[in-house]
């Protein structure tokens, strides 16, 4: 049988945010450029065209596969903005009820909605990590507000990433505070998975609560938090003045606030993270953190800066079951290896969860270690 | 007594790495008549050059031989070298040991010296039969025809008569324009056609230079650059010209209403009438196919057969002007020209073959110019876009590009090079007429290669055009709607788009009479009757016929600023050619001994470029003679006389015969 545009569903598309679709020439470069064609097919191009006639198959996979790393929209030739198609799909699912989420992404979502975190843990608890006074936050004269996000905030198996930073502001003096059970999810992954509603929510209570705290700059530990609150949140009137922690050690290093001075004898070759790297354009502040420490040998990967693989954890995906064999952060695994580093250093907190999962189910325990950036200058200081 | 003097080439081991130098000189060396034989490394060179000046003076040589590289690489070269040493250019021969020897015989190096030394031989004993030739001036008419009042030939037109020349423009239609006029907007910029064409064509009508000839054509072309005479046809108005003023009263009152050309009949028009309101120039003419009073006339001298045709004649008894002229007939005007410039364009491609599109049958099927013409605010729907059937304004529109091109199923093997813009500008501004119109778009690749022109593909996409990739296999009618079927190729899956309306996106095709026309000219055409170019890069508007040059689409598919430019570039190679007062004529041409000739006139026949007119002599005898200015030089003539008369200067019967003597001795 032969098919029929379906001029209403390109409507619906355009109207979710999706009008990029119309200026893709079909060149099937993001396609060739998506790393998930790496480890299956993903037919990219084939997707966006099935968007421009309508035709789009809402129940397939194909929609929630995305990692939305960015790899293709930076190199398309016609500039288009893949990643807002991508999302627009999405939110016919998620809101106009065209199809299904997938059951771990609804759980997450409904988590998100109930709790403000996807673990659906009580807003208190998000101050768990300060499980030291050592580490303890100030309550007033703050020069900083640090967000650590859900992950760290909720996961026992990464909250040492919170512990670092805030480890890593105290020995540099820098008085920073918390919000605690105020904020919420900063809803990066909600957006990209197509829940827009939830999204705008979360954001007004993020933008509301810090604007009542009443300091404006923010470190950040996610790059994803770091992204959202950089370009999505001053459209929603947020305007703060938003910082990256690997900028902000960066800048306490050059000022002469921290002294790396423990040497830590390592090759270490560092994954530039989606959101850092392609959507942010911060590749050199976390080298520079790496290469303040002493005994550290920074190797590269063969992908890296622009080129970088994502983990597949971002768009929503570090929600969802990714089939073993399957997996980027695997692949990216065997490329630390190569390099003969015995640290694979990262700056977010979705890449370590991957790439802590990928050593434990492609039996690397023991061999190479994934570490956060904080992490090993905590360690030097 | 001649005093040959030999001029061996190495042209570094080009020849002699294969011929034996040495061997040569000393054969030759021994060749009757030579008085100096030196060998170079490259005759060519500033060095090698100096030595042969040098060696003709201080030998006292009055004939050279160059044994070198093809005559068609350096005869020029050497002419001027032994000019510059005091003699006639025509007294060098240049003996092709190089083409003709080394190059072809590399694996034979003995034979290869001996073929060198017996070319060689024959170069001497043709030189010594060599005499002193003298070119010819021969004065230019100043003044150019253009043939083709489009946009090509308007703007050479413009461009020669600014220069100071004078040109006559001759069109075969009653107003120049072209199809350009027929556009709304033009892609890349969407600037209205009508407003940058229309200015241009009053500068033609009023420009003092330039005289304009409509509804007229060329009937016949004599002579030769410099001096081709032309015979026009002026067909007959019926209209004086010299009296009308255009006021319109005649054609608002003629009561004739017949399918308009100039609106691909998507309209009508009256028997006396001018093709649009911009015309120039703004006077009518009469249809006598269909003008009531004319078909009158046709019935009282065909013997009044059947029923009277009514005598109508108000266009007549209205004109203020007593312009209306019934006698006026087609009058012969024959003019001198000195160039001629051919911009005959294109007609778009009648899409009735694809049957499988329903062209032609399905009403609502229509070609991008029907779409123009209905877009445009001056038309015959004054801009709005209707379906032919029912007048419906279409809501879903699909377009087809290259029907009738790159199909050679279809013999239009060549690409249209407009299609894909022309569809594209098709796109945008059917949404920009109607924001519900939705644009499907079929196609086999997208060119967009001239400047702005991705951008605008662009554009289009972003108007919200949708493109498919794949031809439109059927097209059939269903319920009002006319049912479109393809392939998606990106997709590898059969496509149906209902619609209401299918316009094709059909190509350039040579105008009628093209062939007839680049025969009468002598200038080549291809297999898609466009003519050729004497070069297609370097010599892009000239042509093999001397003073014949070519612009605009009658070349080939051309978009309006390639059409412009190479109007442009015909107007300079005039401006050239009319800098000189003169023209220097080859004298390698033919001669005919009118002692010997018997008046057969059979070189007249076999002559292609028709150089041999006839002269009767005081003693009644009739005999040919060469228009040396016409004569190529081929020597066919020669061939042809049975009596030895005909002779070709520098390649005479006797020079040939001692050039085959001196190997068959």
């Amino acid at each position: 049988m032969p098919i029929a545009p379906f001029r209403e569903a390109v409507d619906a598309v355009a109207l979710a945010g999706g009008e990029a679709l119309k200026q893709c020439y079909q060149c099937g470069l993001c396609t060739g450029t998506c790393p998930w064609n790496l480890v299956k097919s993903f037919p990219t191009r084939k997707l966006i065209h099935q968007a421009q006639l309508g035709i789009v198959d809402f129940e397939s996979e194909d929609t929630w596969t995305c990692a939305t790393c960015r790899a293709c929209v930076a190199r398309c030739p016609r500039g288009v903005a893949i990643i807002d198609i991508i999302r627009a799909l999405r939110n016919i699912v998620a809101e106009m009820g065209a199809g299904h989420l997938p059951d771990s992404l609804r759980v997450t979502m409904k988590n998100i909605a109930g709790t403000g975190n996807p673990y659906g843990e009580p807003a208190e608890k998000r101050t768990d990590w300060i499980n030291d006074p050592e580490l303890a936050p100030v309550t007033e004269n703050a020069e900083i507000l640090y967000f650590s996000c859900c992950v760290p905030a909720y996961d026992p198996s990464v909250r040492r990433l919170a512990r670092s930073t805030a480890k890593v502001l105290k020995k540099a003096g820098v008085r920073f505070a918390v919000i605690g059970a105020a904020e919420n999810c900063c809803g990066e992954s909600v957006r990209k998975s197509g829940s827009e509603t939830l999204f705008q929510k979360l954001a007004q209570n993020n933008i509301a609560a810090f604007a009542k705290s009443g300091i404006n700059r923010i470190v950040l530990t996610s790059p994803h938090c770091y992204y959202t609150f950089k370009n999505e949140y001053p459209k929603l009137g947020g305007n703060f003045e938003v910082i990256h922690f690997a900028e902000y050690a960066a800048q306490l290093l050059k000022e002469g606030r921290l002294k790396p001075i423990k040497p830590l004898d390592a090759k270490v070759t560092y994954h530039d993270p989606c959101y850092l790297g392609r959507h942010s354009g911060i590749y050199d502040a976390p080298r520079e953190v790496l290469r303040s420490i002493p005994g550290i040998e920074l190797v590269e990967m063969p992908d890296h800066g622009p080129d970088s693989i994502c983990c597949g954890g971002g768009g929503g995906r570090i929600w969802m079951e990714t089939k073993k064999g399957e997996r980027l952060s695997d692949l990216r695994l065997d490329q630390a290896a190569g390099t003969g580093a015995s640290i694979l250093a990262a700056a977010c907190p979705y890449c370590i969860l991957n790439f802590e999962d990928s050593i434990l189910t492609t039996d690397r325990v023991g061999r190479i270690e994934v570490k956060d950036i904080s992490e090993l200058l905590a360690e030097a200081l | 007594m001649a005093r040959i003097g030999v001029f061996v080439c190495h042209c570094g081991t080009n020849i002699a790495g294969t011929v034996d130098i040495v061997k040569v000189i000393e054969a030759t060396k021994k060749m009757p008549m030579v008085a100096h034989v030196e060998e170079n490394k490259y005759n060519c060179s500033e060095p090698g050059q100096a030595a042969i000046r040098d060696a003709i003076v201080k030998n006292r040589l009055n004939r050279v031989v160059i044994a070198a590289c093809s005559p068609r690489m350096h005869e020029a070269t050497f002419r001027r070298t032994v000019t510059a040493a005091g003699l006639n250019p025509y007294l060098m021969e240049i003996s092709n040991i190089r083409e003709h020897c080394s190059w072809v015989h590399s694996d034979a190096k003995d034979d290869a010296t001996e073929k060198a030394i017996e070319l060689i031989s024959m170069a001497v004993a043709k030189v010594v039969r060599h005499e002193a030739l003298f070119p010819q001036k021969v004065p230019i008419t100043k003044k150019t025809l253009i043939i083709g009042g489009g946009i090509a030939g308007i703007q050479a037109a413009l461009d020669i008569a600014t220069a100071g020349y004078k040109v006559v423009l001759v069109e075969r239609e009653p107003t120049i324009g072209g199809r350009m006029a027929q556009l709304d907007k033009t892609f890349p910029t969407l600037d209205c056609s009508s407003c940058i064409l229309t200015p241009k064509m009053v500068d033609v009508g009023q420009h003092p230079n330039i005289t304009l000839m409509t509804y007229a054509e060329v009937k016949e072309i004599k002579g030769f650059v410099g001096n081709f005479e032309v015979s026009i046809i002026q067909k007959a108005r019926k209209v004086d010209h010299n009296k009308c003023t255009g006021c319109g009263t005649c054609w608002q009152k003629c009561p004739e209403k017949v399918d308009s050309e100039f609106d691909l009949k998507l309209g009508k028009r009256p028997a006396i009438y001018i093709p649009f309101a911009q015309a120039v120039p703004p006077k009518p003419v009469v249809d006598t196919a269909n003008c009531r009073y004319t078909k009158y006339l046709r019935w009282v001298a065909d013997g009044k057969q059947g029923k009277a045709p009514p005598q109508c004649r108000i266009c007549e008894k209205i004109c203020p002007t007593k312009a209306i002229d019934w006698e006026q007939t087609d009058q012969v005007i024959t003019e001198k020209f000195g160039a001629i410039i051919v911009a005959t364009g294109y007609q778009p491609f009648n899409p009735k073959v694809y049957t499988e599109l329903g062209a032609g049958v399905f009403p609502d099927v229509i070609t991008g110019l029907e779409l123009e013409r209905m877009m445009s605010a001056s038309g015959p729907t004054s801009g709005e876009v209707k379906r032919p059937s029912d007048g419906a304004h279409p809501k879903e529109v699909v377009f087809l590009t290259c029907v009738g091109s790159r199909d050679e199923q279809r013999g239009r093997p060549y690409c249209s090079k407009v299609c894909c813009m022309y569809i594209a500008k098709h796109a945008i501004m059917l949404k920009e007429h109607d924001p519900e119109v939705n644009c499907y778009v079929f196609y086999m690749d997208v060119r967009a290669v001239s400047k702005d022109y991705e951008e605008f593909y662009k554009r289009a996409q972003e108007s919200g055009a949708t493109y498919i990739r794949g031809k439109i296999s059927r097209i059939r009618q269903e319920d009002g709607k006319l049912i479109v079927r393809g392939e998606d190729t990106l997709l590898g899956e059969m496509i149906e788009i209902p619609a209401d309306m299918v316009v094709l996106g059909v190509g350039m095709e040579h105008n009628a009479g093209a062939s007839t026309l680049a025969q009468s000219l002598k200038i080549s055409y291809d297999i898609n009757e466009f003519f050729i170019e004497a070069h297609p890069k370097l010599r892009p508007v000239e042509t093999m016929s001397d003073g014949v040059f070519v612009a605009g689409a009658c070349v080939g598919p051309r978009d309006i600023p390639e059409s412009v430019a190479s109007g442009s570039a015909a107007a300079a190679k005039v401006a050239a050619l009319f800098w000189e007062d003169f023209l220097i004529v080859d004298p390698m041409v033919s001669t005919i001994d009118q002692a010997k000739c018997s008046g057969c006139l059979l070189c007249t026949k076999v002559c292609p470029f028709k150089a041999i007119d006839t002269k009767v002599l005081r003693d009644g005898r009739t005999v040919a003679v060469v228009n040396e200015s016409l004569c190529k030089g081929c020597g066919l003539c020669v061939a042809a006389c049975r009596f030895g008369a005909a002779n070709l200067r520098g390649f005479t019967q006797q020079q040939l015969l001692a050039e085959l003597a001196s190997i068959l001795t």
